[in-house]
């Protein structure tokens, strides 16, 4: 199963820098195994980020997203204690959702 | 004695049902979010193909997009791109690697107080231009950045 998202939510004047590291092998189906096999796709396809319930970012990815993707969102008007949730889809259908609330810098 | 056990089973049935309508429904739902993936875009080897699959196809060049990457990759495995739009009313950020086997890396919408900011690390095959497109306003605008890659990332 996924394991949980690191996600940090620190507040800049009032912009909050999110950043998101999440545990994906985001396969391309280019690479081979060490028996020459090509390894199968397998990557996030859906990305959602939402600030106090309000979908703030909506990202489509393809294979080309580093392993282990690192990514990170800016919402404006956001306030210390303001709940971030981010949700992933991958090709094979898995899914995961995190919380996390933003904090004083 | 009879009659609570036909209750029991009457109950249980109910619970069965309402439980794989549920299921129906994330199954449902997953799907939605896998329609909504530009499949054509994704899968689209030239970028012209993956320019018109956004409807980007003679997308202005701006000096408003700020596109920061490296200029040299030592590992094409991962390669941060962070793109700043300074258009007024920028909806979506999508990022291309243009030659890569598949160019089209990511599309991103922001909405509801998203700034017109995004970071993500993608792989890169070869040294070649990133290209950043944002819709704005219902119109499209490009700028792209060179990467140099030592060691590519697709094997």
């Amino acid at each position: 199963m996924a394991e949980p998202m690191k996600i940090r939510a620190t507040l800049k004047g009032d912009v909050a820098d999110i950043r998101v590291l999440i545990a994906h092998p985001m396969e391309t189906g280019q690479r081979k195994d060490a028996k020459g096999d090509i390894v199968p796709m397998h990557f996030i396809q859906s990305i959602v980020v939402t600030h106090n319930g309000n979908t703030v970012y909506s990202g489509q990815w393809s294979q080309a997203v580093a392993r282990n993707p690192v990514f990170a969102v800016r919402v404006r008007g956001a306030k210390v204690g303001d709940k971030v949730g981010v949700t992933w889809v991958d090709n094979k259908g898995d899914k995961r959702t995190d919380e996390a609330t933003v904090s004083a810098s | 004695m009879n009659g609570k056990r036909r209750n029991f089973l009457r109950l249980a049935g109910a619970a069965g049902t309402v439980a794989a309508a549920a299921i129906a429904g994330l199954i449902r739902s997953g799907q939605a979010l896998a329609q909504a993936w530009n499949k054509a875009g994704f899968e689209s080897k030239a970028v012209a193909d993956v320019l018109k699959s956004l409807g980007a196809t003679g997308a202005a060049e701006s000096r408003d997009i700020v596109i920061t990457a490296p200029d040299i990759a030592e590992n094409g495995a991962v390669v941060p791109v962070e793109v700043v739009s300074r258009i007024p009313g920028t909806e979506v950020i999508s990022i291309i690697a243009e030659k890569n086997p598949f160019p089209l890396a990511a599309i991103v919408e922001i909405s509801n107080g998203g700034e017109p900011y995004t970071y993500v690390r993608i792989k890169m095959g070869e040294t070649a231009n990133v290209r950043a497109v944002v819709k704005a306003g219902g119109r499209f605008y490009t700028a792209a950045k060179e990467v140099k890659v030592t060691v590519g990332g697709c094997g």
